[in-house]
């Protein structure tokens, strides 16, 4: 195939100056720190803290794995000792024979034993703990602010719970067979020595030669490693855009130019991997160039030594044996350096999810909500900003009466919807109290308080599951008819029936295969099979088509009935519907009444009626500016 | 192969590969090492290096074995202890040149080998990234992109790997195990013998091994990814979960997903980790033998020391490439899977292209004609979404289309600039049948502005000059002004330069749109159809994005198709659709007077509350 250029694209007719397209395929990911320090005392402490339930394990498994590598030592010694009893000048020895050949037994099925106890319980207890540390970090994310929650990306918590997790997984695996490496490392070491030291010294002299060549090469490496990895994650990314975005690529016919672009991407990817390749194999020759040497010198100066009667010729059998062996743990240590360095930058990341303080916690003495309770809902001067310098709410006070139903109306900015995440105590007041069926919210149990309020987000969000699920939702214990039932009264239940699976029609991804008016729908049904004394709900304002805001109106009625009911609305229709109207601005309440009250007032609410939209979020800015006459006026 | 042939399920599940039988397997896997050959210099040289480096391999045991002879000469006084020492110089050497040569070929195997790996990869992305950018929109409704991103990521991945670690490793296992053991049986055929008696259990066993291991591989991502979905989905509607206090359900939720997961890890575990330790107790057992008999046949002057050495020596070389057995039987699955998923892509058909003979549309007067046109959605039978539906458009004419949900609005302006295909009928620009003209002249002349807006990952300004990437600053300001989006940009960090999409900063499903709309603005089509495509922009915005496309519908076609009614109430024209059929035709004033269908809509909307005000929550 041709190799195109991205700049081949700067001929295009379509511009007289050249320069290049506005256009890019695949994006650079923003990378997080991957190499740190390689270790930190603070990191390694938590993480053992995830490691101890299973010191037991671990103990077992170090044992194990000392045996094991004790075995891999031996069996070398117990070839020498055969073959030098075999070959004695003297006549073979037959019962050293059998004593070898026993040995041997004795020792493959002990270094099949170990092995096989070793790498059962290390593999199955770094994923043990790897489940743990995610499962530990999941609940804690349950229980933190919203506030965390909200200025946290969900990509970014994901590439904790999933990418970070397994670099702590890969360290504990390779920390246990580094113990390994290093105990046959010196192991060989020590056994090569004390055989004959002088043929041991000279052996292991082209030791360090590797062990510097690794440093210098380690470095460069990874680098050549990282770029693969980098430009294969861009043309990835870039053939998922183009998949996901193929719509928008074919009706604006962009397919000519992208495939230019992409050629590009692709070529460098390629060319990283070359050299990546190249880096990989350079050690191949090294390490195999040093082993011959290792034997060169093991034949000449072991040889000579036979020949001169100071050693025996088994020895030489077991040096090559030990020969071929000694390069690897060498390899396998430099490489766990950069584990551990990928470790304890992850591990730093994961500490700091962990240390997120849970800043709404139930008090000891916190009481149960009865779902007896009256159902009211009282702000008493509730001052409230997610940064206290800058208060959404300023001492507002209202009070919701049992079974009444109120809307919140005011521009953007001024402060509904953080009273609305107030009265489930998403955030606590800074000034003032709220009440729910008249407790202070946070002398509740979250738990309770949240069985008594059902609440309506502005935008539905469902989650996979059959349609069933998604009703039901955490009220395990609700029927079928229950579901069914509520699904009826929002009118929910016909376009269910229509779907080809009916009630175990799978959604997709947020709902995806339902139009908006449909899961707003689903999920008026979810909040009706909560069947909580208090709803808090947040009108849509999104444009859904005539036909469906009619059944959502027609639902939202049914939803209200004989609850306390604090509405942000947006529409109209719901706002007249209100038994009382609260203006909010600035964070202020500023008129409180029923239509016609507000209306006589000729404030806000009446000049923002008369502009005569259907909805309070058409109005222009301008005209719903606090600081415009409509402000002065009030 | 047709396009009916290959539906979602051939793409995404492996029964389709499997039930084709072995005949097909074995083409795609004659395909896939066409494909290779296409390098011949690099797979000559792949190849010619693993067989010299087995060569090379091999005589490091012969060398070893003479050297320990040589050390025993001496003891039977037939050469002076000098000379003898002299002597190991030469097969210390030649072991010293061996080893190293044999480093150098096994690392020009082993680049080359995935040199053309990587080679073949490329051409590959390159095909699938065409081919996915080319067909047609019926078939990304029907295959899911999740499947198809993994069939252009982990499916060519196989196809790649399966040079090195099936073709190449072929070569080596049987040139090593073939020459190693004539050699080693021409020696001495029972020590031969005894050391080749771990090769084919541990050959069965790593076969059964690998191909198991993936099998739960591939279960086990499916579990993670489930675990992944419930992490996710908690993240992004933790609302929810709060608002309903679910946090106990959600961690049952996750602790099912966990369990479920970590079940497969352990398993993985439990079927690997016996069946090294038995290939490595096989291997260990068969060198006791070796052992044991040699030591036997030394004692009884049979063999010399060199030669026990030799067979010993020739066993731990032999240990490894024989586990990659299993290896190069999962290369080969591997291959043949991902190989025939990636073909059936590749060979799929492009349903709408140009037509032999296609000519660039002229555009002269700018009409738009929909003669007698019906459609059915490829694949769902006679499910007619679309029938006789017959209007015409001038140049600066406005036509608003309007209709219950699913009636068929959208798939009219689908229809324009053929993301399908009408099945009856024809649409005619100027009196040239759209099928008749080139795509890209088509698309061109057609825009349409969808009703969920992809944003690509890069900055504004690239992606409002997505279909006119020469744009310069001047235009791209118009359109965004114009889509009334200009100021919103200003007040952003990096202004026009700020990095949007799924890796950039998020924008609201409003500003999305009017992204999408200044997008269209800057392509000056000749017909331009809003799809639904202002639902999540507020009426007042919307009013002035309006007034900004009536002046800019004056040189152009002007489809809309909105919900809210007083967005069409100035259009030229409207249609109201129901179940596939116009059923109204007129201006408001003309539908209005007509009391029918649009009438009805028109009160609903208008006065909403009404009917709901008297009788929803009143006082009590």
């Amino acid at each position: 195939m041709a190799k195109r250029h991205a700049n081949e694209l700067e001929i295009e007719p379509n511009d007289s100056g050249r320069r290049p397209p506005r256009a890019v395929v695949g994006s650079h990911r923003i990378e997080e720190e991957i190499f740190g320090r390689a270790f930190d005392k603070n990191i390694i402490r938590r993480i053992w803290a995830f490691v101890r339930p299973y010191r037991a394990m671990a103990v077992v498994s170090l044992a194990a794995l000392l045996i094991f590598t004790g075995t891999q030592l031996l069996i070398p010694l117990i070839i020498r000792y055969a073959i030098d009893h075999a070959i004695t000048p003297a006549g073979a020895d037959a019962s050293a024979l059998l004593e070898a050949a026993v040995a041997f037994a004795l020792a493959i099925l002990v270094n099949f034993g170990a092995a096989y106890a070793q790498e059962t319980v290390v593999g199955k207890m770094a994923e043990n703990v790897l489940f743990d540390i995610r499962r530990a970090m999941f609940a804690h994310l349950q229980k933190v602010s919203l506030s965390f929650m909200d200025k946290t990306e969900v990509g970014r918590l994901m590439s904790r719970l999933q990418g970070d997790v397994n670099s702590i997984h890969e360290f504990l695996e390779n920390s246990i067979y580094s113990v390994g490496d290093i105990a046959l490392l010196f192991g060989i070491i020590f056994v090569m020595l004390s055989v004959n030291f002088s043929l041991g010294f000279l052996t292991l002299s082209v030791l360090p030669a590797l062990l510097i060549i690794r440093i210098v090469w380690l470095p460069r490496a990874r680098e050549a490693f990282m770029a693969a990895q980098e430009t294969n994650s861009v043309v990835n990314g870039a053939l998922a855009e183009a998949i996901q975005g193929v719509r928008t690529v074919q009706s604006m016919d962009r397919q000519y130019v992208n495939f230019v672009l992409y050629d590009d991407k692709a070529h460098a990817d390629l060319t990283t991997h070359l050299t990546a390749a190249r880096y990989a194999q350079v050690m191949v020759p090294i390490v195999d160039g040093l082993t011959g040497l290792a034997m060169a010198v093991v034949i000449v100066v072991g040889g000579s030594m036979i020949m001169n009667g100071r050693v025996d010729v088994g020895v030489l059998v077991a040096y090559i044996f030990y020969i071929q062996r000694f390069f690897d743990p060498i390899r396998s240590l430099t490489l766990q350096y950069s584990v551990m360095q990928r470790a304890m930058a992850s591990g730093k990341r994961l500490t700091d999810v962990l240390d997120v303080r849970i800043e709404i916690q139930d008090k000891p003495d916190a009481r149960i909500l009865a779902p007896e309770m009256d159902g009211s809902v009282e702000f008493r001067s509730v001052t409230f900003g997610y940064d206290p310098k800058q208060p959404v709410l300023k001492n507002v006070s209202f009070r919701v009466n049992p079974g009444e139903t109120v809307a919140l109306v005011g521009p953007t900015g001024s402060g509904k919807s953080s009273a609305m995440a107030l009265v489930h105590r998403f955030y606590d007041v800074q000034q003032g109290q709220v009440l729910v069926g008249g407790h202070d919210v946070r002398d509740l149990t979250q738990e309770s308080l949240g069985t008594q309020i059902a609440m309506v987000l502005q935008e539905p969000f469902l989650f996979t599951g059959t349609v069933f699920e998604n009703i039901r939702y955490h009220k395990t214990e609700a029927t079928r008819e229950k579901v069914i039932e509520a699904a009826k009264v929002v009118g929910a239940h016909d376009f269910i029936m229509r779907l080809p699976d009916r009630y175990e029609t799978q959604l997709g991804e947020r709902g995806g295969n339902l139009s908006l008016g449909q899961r707003q729908l689903v999920s008026f049904a979810r909040a009706l099979v909560a069947d909580a004394k208090i709803l808090v709900l947040d009108e849509a304002t999104a444009s859904i088509d005539s036909y469906t805001e009619m059944v959502i109106q027609k639902a939202l009625r049914k939803l209200l009935e004989g609850r306390t009911a604090l509405v942000i609305a947006h529409r109209l229709a719901t706002i007249r519907g209100a038994d009382r109207i609260i203006v909010l601005q600035n964070g202020q309440v500023i008129e409180t009444g029923n239509h016609e009250k507000l209306m006589a007032m000729g404030g806000l609410y009446s000049k923002l009626y008369n502009l005569n939209y259907s909805s309070f979020d058409d109005i222009p800015e301008e005209e719903a500016d606090p600081t415009g006459q409509a402000a002065s006026r009030t | 192969m047709g396009s009916d042939a290959v539906g979602t399920t051939s793409l995404k599940s492996s029964a389709y590969v499997k039930a084709a039988g072995w005949g097909r397997g074995l083409s795609t896997l004659l395909r896939i090492t066409r494909m290779n050959l296409r390098h011949p210099w690099q797979v000559a040289l792949a190849i010619g290096s693993t067989m010299v480096a087995v060569i090379l391999q091999l005589l490091i045991p012969q060398l070893l074995g003479r050297a320990v002879d040589q050390t025993q000469v001496a003891i039977g006084g037939s050469v002076t202890v000098t000379a003898a020492e002299q002597a190991l110089w030469t097969p210390a050497l030649l072991l010293l040149g061996a080893s190293t040569l044999r480093g150098l070929f096994t690392m020009a195997q082993n680049y080359f080998a995935e040199a053309v790996g990587h080679r073949v990869a490329y051409e590959l992305r390159l095909a699938c990234y065409d081919k996915v950018q080319r067909l047609s929109f019926s078939f990304h409704d029907r295959v899911h992109s999740g499947d198809l991103i993994t069939l252009g990521i982990l499916d060519l991945d196989g196809v790649r790997m399966y040079f090195s670690t099936a073709l190449v490793r072929f070569f080596l296992l049987t040139m090593l195990i073939g020459i190693g053991a004539c050699m080693m049986i021409s020696t001495d055929p029972v020590l031969g013998l005894i050391a080749l008696s771990f090769v084919p259990f541990v050959a069965w066993r790593s076969s059964v091994t690998q191909l198991k291991l993936r099998a739960i591989w591939l279960d086990l991502q499916e579990r993670l990814s489930v675990l992944g979905r419930v992490m996710e989905e908690n993240f992004a509607g933790i609302r929810v979960v709060r608002a309903f206090s679910a946090q106990a359900y959600e961690m049952a939720k996750f602790d099912i997903a966990s369990t479920n997961a970590l079940e497969l890890a352990h398993e993985q575990v439990d079927v690997y980790v016996p069946n090294t330790s038995a290939m490595t107790l096989a291997f260990f057992v068969a060198m006791g033998l070796v052992l044991w008999i040699g030591c036997d046949k030394l004692i009884a002057g049979q063999i010399s020391v060199g030669t026990l050495t030799t067979f010993l020596t020739f066993m731990t070389i032999l240990q490894m490439p024989v586990r990659q057995i299993g290896l190069m039987v999962n290369g080969f699955a591997r291959a043949y899977t991902c190989g025939s998923r990636l073909f059936s892509l590749l060979d799929q058909d492009i349903t709408i292209g140009d037509a032999s003979g296609a000519r660039p549309l002229e555009i002269g007067e700018g009409t738009l004609r929909f003669d007698n046109v019906s459609f059915a959605y490829p694949g769902t039978g006679n499910r007619v979404i679309l029938k006789n539906i017959t209007f015409c458009a001038r140049r600066g004419e406005t036509i608003a289309i309007v209709g219950p949900p699913g009636s068929g609005k959208s798939t009219m302006a689908h229809l324009i600039p053929r993301f399908y295909d009408v099945t009856g009928g024809t649409i005619m620009v100027d009196g040239q049948d759209i099928r008749g003209v080139t795509l890209a002249s088509l698309r061109k002349a057609v825009a349409v502005v969808q009703q969920d807006a992809f944003l690509f990952t890069t900055t504004i300004e690239n992606n409002i000059a997505y279909g006119d990437p020469w744009a310069k600053e001047q235009p791209i300001e118009r359109a965004s002004e114009s889509a009334q989006l200009h100021n919103y940009i200003l007040g952003l960090p990096a202004g026009y330069k700020t990095v949007v999409g799924e890796r950039g900063a998020s924008l609201s499903g409003g500003q999305r749109q009017r992204l999408t709309i200044a997008r269209t603005m800057m392509l000056r089509p000749s017909i331009v159809v809003f799809d639904d495509s202002t639902a999540a922009i507020d009426a007042a915005t919307e009013q002035r994005i309006r007034a900004a496309i009536r002046r800019f519908a004056k040189d152009r076609v002007t489809i809309i198709i909105a919900h809210r009614l007083s967005s069409l109430k100035h259009a030229d024209r409207i249609l109201f659709v129901d179940n596939g059929e116009i059923v109204e035709r007129g201006t408001h004033q003309e539908l209005l007077a007509k009391r029918g269908r649009y009438k009805a809509l028109y009160d609903l909307q208008l006065r909403p509350g009404d009917d709901i005000a008297t009788t929803f929550g009143g006082a009590p």
